[in-house]
């Protein structure tokens, strides 16, 4: 799980282009929406790519978005119980 | 000094009909044209329905009759059909008499083209012509050369309200007396590019649009051209014009809210619409129908409700209705073609149907015309908001 | 009939423009075939979450625009207007790449937003929350003379007072080598570009953006003020002369009134020569060029009409801009004339504040 949150920090960052963030400054239970980062609304659409094209989970409604992008921890639990790749 | 602009001719092609004779035998009989991608290549054939024209681009060159080697993509093609149409209507026969210009609208320009030989146009020498044709500007430049026309041109991209910013734009340049007359309007083909940029939004539904409905998924996506001709009071008595409406009010503000989405309040939507009333110099309650912008997205039905009730009041706001389930949303063309739809809607004093409707939206009391609904109709509202928070409103009267 | 000023002017092209005391530091570079805008230190105006979307066009504009308005002291304008040729082109490529490399899947939403024509006036009203009219324009040469016409109205007419204008175009490297293909960049055996006699077609391409505020009121900043536009989008080659003559007769005007002519002579022979057909009658008048300073684009008239504002201001020509040697001793007005091969003509009259 540890090594699943480290890639999610790595992919969050390169894929949102958070040019000036570090592994190291996102914490696995800080918020990732309405925190520190500044992520909006498409931030969450580009995530819900990266489940499907990484882990092979298809977010039919967007709206469920808002829970399992709450944080790193909550998304790796996500990930974890639901990947097909 | 009238502030309402003469509207003496109008043109459109739509996935509802090839004129406005097809469109408005359409829009009466309740038949839309939302179906399955024929024309272009997609994954998203038979899952994403649009209103799509079913006219290859090689149909429409010959039914234009333009020479071989042109270099001329499906948005500039549909725009001459529409084009062709609204200057025959208004009885042009010489398009360069008086100080004519074009103020047209795109998003997709040249795109359909470009998508299919941007990474290859090395392997294919005879399509390389394209690679001129890419931009906005050069749809409109191409659609003046087809009409003839030597004047003023400009294009005007500003999304799904577009189409309306032409129009307006075209009214101040005839108020000024920089322009005597001016066609305007909109015009953009469907295009993979717009189809999976859309997409990627989740905005689009996988069903047929239902404007204002509880559970709305999203929109279809649709291509289509419509201009309308405005000239000044001088030529339309000079020439003994026969007008077919007025553009009598017109509006346009910023939500400055986020790139896609609407703001909670409609801001912009209800900045738009107060100006556009302004302008006109309306109350109201003279407004006696509304054709809403409507894409059917969960976010732009209810901030334009939310905006509708602020202008007109709980309970007061005037029968409405979104023609998007008919055509789809034809971004930039969307406010040239609920333009010709709203001068119809008064010519015959009828209120098309908002298709697909079955449950009132749970946030209030907005419930479409649902069934063709005759009516005298003397000044229509007509709403169109775009991207980049760009919110455009219009008013038409009675001729 | 109130007149329009243009209270500030800011601009980032291949010139480094946005320093102070620039005029004194312009190079022409006219054997490449591609000329790179110089980048301010985005970083400094722009906070990290918003630059990591901005293609480069909005981020220029962001920095012009903030420029202009803080020069014209103007926190929110009544009205942004923008023009621009090809919009945000990386974003649009970006976007079609992967939906051409993915086949359609796995896409994602930011560069097809990104890539919307109006996406910096978009960026801009929401950055200062302006929640007036917002229009973008995007002719294929005339989008900024469009854009002051439009605002010009508007002040005029009494429905604004100070009005945000500007243009931008960037460049991309898969249109760049497009245009190469197509013979629209001048080919290297071709270079270096003799802009003024060119016996070549083609032309160097460049970028960048340029912002003002026109404003109802003049100012102790003023730069210029707006006396009338013309805008055509063709003209055959003999009637170029009368283009310009009746413009000037409807504003009361001789050739011989004109103090200073701004040409676009790009470097492309065949377009070229509406220029040379079109200067042919001011014989008194100082007779400038621009685009060997900041390349030939879709809004390249950004950078002549911000080069017009100094030059009235500061009552001075530089050097490297002047075709003849007419000397001036007053600059009471300046003529701008500008096309993209040979499409899209403009006309833009400018006096002195």
């Amino acid at each position: 799980m540890e090594n699943l949150k480290t890639e999610l920090k790595h992919k969050i960052i390169e894929v949102l282009n958070l040019e000036d963030v570090s592994v190291e400054e996102v914490k696995d239970t800080d918020p990732l929406f309405g925190g520190g980062l500044g992520l909006d609304s498409i931030d969450a659409l580009e995530l819900i790519v990266l489940l499907d094209k990484d882990y092979g989970i298809k977010l039919a409604d967007p709206k469920k978005g808002k829970e399992i992008f709450q944080s790193i921890d909550t998304m790796a639990a996500f990930i974890e119980e639901n990947r097909t790749k | 000094m009238s502030r309402k602009i003469a509207i003496t001719g109008m043109g459109i092609i739509s996935s509802i009909g090839n004129n406005v004779e097809e469109n408005f035998i359409s829009l009466k009989s309740g038949k839309h044209g939302i179906s399955d991608i024929e024309m272009f290549e997609t994954r998203h054939a038979g899952s994403i329905k649009t209103g799509e024209i079913k006219w290859s681009n090689e149909e429409l060159i010959q039914q234009l009759q333009l020479p071989e080697d042109n270099n001329v993509t499906r948005t500039s093609l549909l725009g001459m059909m529409a084009a062709r149409e609204a200057v025959k209507s208004a009885e042009i026969s010489d398009i360069n008499e008086y100080k004519t210009g074009l103020i047209s609208s795109t998003s997709v320009a040249g795109m359909d083209i470009t998508e299919r030989y941007f990474y290859s146009y090395e392997d294919f020498p005879e399509k390389q012509k394209y690679i001129d044709a890419h931009d906005a500007g050069n749809s409109s430049l191409a659609i003046a050369d087809y009409l003839g026309l030597k004047g003023m041109v400009s294009t005007i991209s500003t999304a799904c309200s577009s189409a309306a910013n032409a129009i307006m734009m075209g009214a101040k340049l005839i108020k000024n007396g920089v322009l005597d007359r001016v066609i305007v309007g909109g015009t953009d083909s469907l295009s993979k590019f717009t189809l999976n940029g859309f997409n990627t939004l989740m905005i689009l539904t996988d069903s047929y649009n239902t404007p204002f409905d509880n559970d709305r998924k999203g929109l279809n996506l649709g291509e289509a051209a419509a201009f309308i001709v405005l000239e000044s009071d001088e030529v339309v008595k000079k020439e003994n014009k026969k007008v077919l409406a007025y553009l009598s009010g017109y509006g346009n503000a910023n939500d400055a809210h986020h790139q896609t989405a609407s703001s909670e309040n409609g801001q912009g939507a209800f900045l738009a619409m107060q100006q556009a009333l302004k302008i006109s110099g309306l109350e109201k309650e003279s407004i006696d129908y509304i054709n809403v912008h409507g894409t059917a997205t969960p976010n732009n039905d209810l901030s334009e409700g939310i905006a509708m009730i602020r202008i007109f009041g709980e309970g007061q706001v005037p029968e409405f209705s979104s023609t998007k389930a008919f055509t789809g949303h034809t971004l930039a063309a969307a406010a040239g073609i609920e333009a010709v739809f709203s001068i119809l809607a008064m010519q015959h004093s009828v209120i098309f149907p908002n298709l697909n409707f079955k449950t009132k939206m749970q946030e209030f009391d907005l419930v479409p015309v649902t069934e063709l609904k005759e009516k005298n109709i003397n000044h229509v509202l007509s709403n169109s908001f775009g991207f980049g928070g760009n919110c455009s409103t219009l008013i038409f009267s009675k001729s | 009939m109130s007149a329009v000023y243009i209270n500030s002017a800011s601009c980032i092209s291949v010139q480094d423009t946005l320093k102070e005391n620039f005029l004194l530091d312009l190079k022409a570079d006219q054997s490449v075939q591609i000329l790179k805008a110089v980048d301010p230190n985005y970083k400094e105006f722009i906070p990290p979450a918003m630059i990591r979307r901005m293609s480069k066009t909005v981020k220029m504009s962001s920095v012009a625009s903030s420029y202009a308005l803080k020069e014209a002291g103007i926190e929110k304008p009544d009205a942004i207007i923008v023009g621009t040729g090809m919009g945000c082109s990386q974003d649009s490529e970006k976007f079609l790449k992967n939906v051409i490399d993915n086949k359609e899947e796995f896409l994602t939403p930011t560069f097809f937003i990104q890539s919307t024509h109006n996406t910096v006036a978009g960026q801009i009203a929401l950055g200062i929350q302006c929640h007036a009219y917002n229009f973008t324009y995007v002719n294929t040469s005339s989008s900024l003379e469009f854009s002051f016409l439009d605002a010009k109205l508007q002040i005029i007419d009494g429905e604004a007072e100070n009005i945000l204008v500007g243009a931008a175009d960037e460049q991309t490297g898969r249109t760049m080598d497009l245009y190469r293909l197509h013979h629209i960049i001048k080919k290297e055996e071709d270079l270096p570009a003799d802009y003024l006699h060119s016996e070549t077609d083609g032309v160097i391409w460049g970028e960048g953006a340029s912002f003002f505020v026109l404003g109802k009121d003049k100012t102790e900043n003023s730069y210029a003020k707006v006396r009338d536009i013309q805008i055509i989008n063709r003209l055959d080659l003999e009637e170029a002369p009368s283009f310009i003559t009746d413009f000037l007769t409807r504003n009361d005007l001789k050739h011989e009134d004109i103090d200073a002519v701004i040409l676009g002579f790009s470097g492309d022979a065949t377009s070229d020569a509406y220029y040379t057909k079109g200067m042919d009658a001011f014989k008194n008048s100082a007779l400038l060029y621009y685009k060997h300073l900041s390349g030939e684009f879709n809004t390249a008239s950004g950078f002549s009409t911000f080069m017009a504002c100094h030059i009235l201001k500061e009552q001075q020509i530089p050097d490297i801009m002047m075709i003849n040697s007419e000397k001036k001793t007053e600059v009471k007005n300046i003529l701008l004339y500008n096309h993209l091969a040979g499409n899209d003509h403009s006309l833009m009259l400018l006096e002195r504040a």
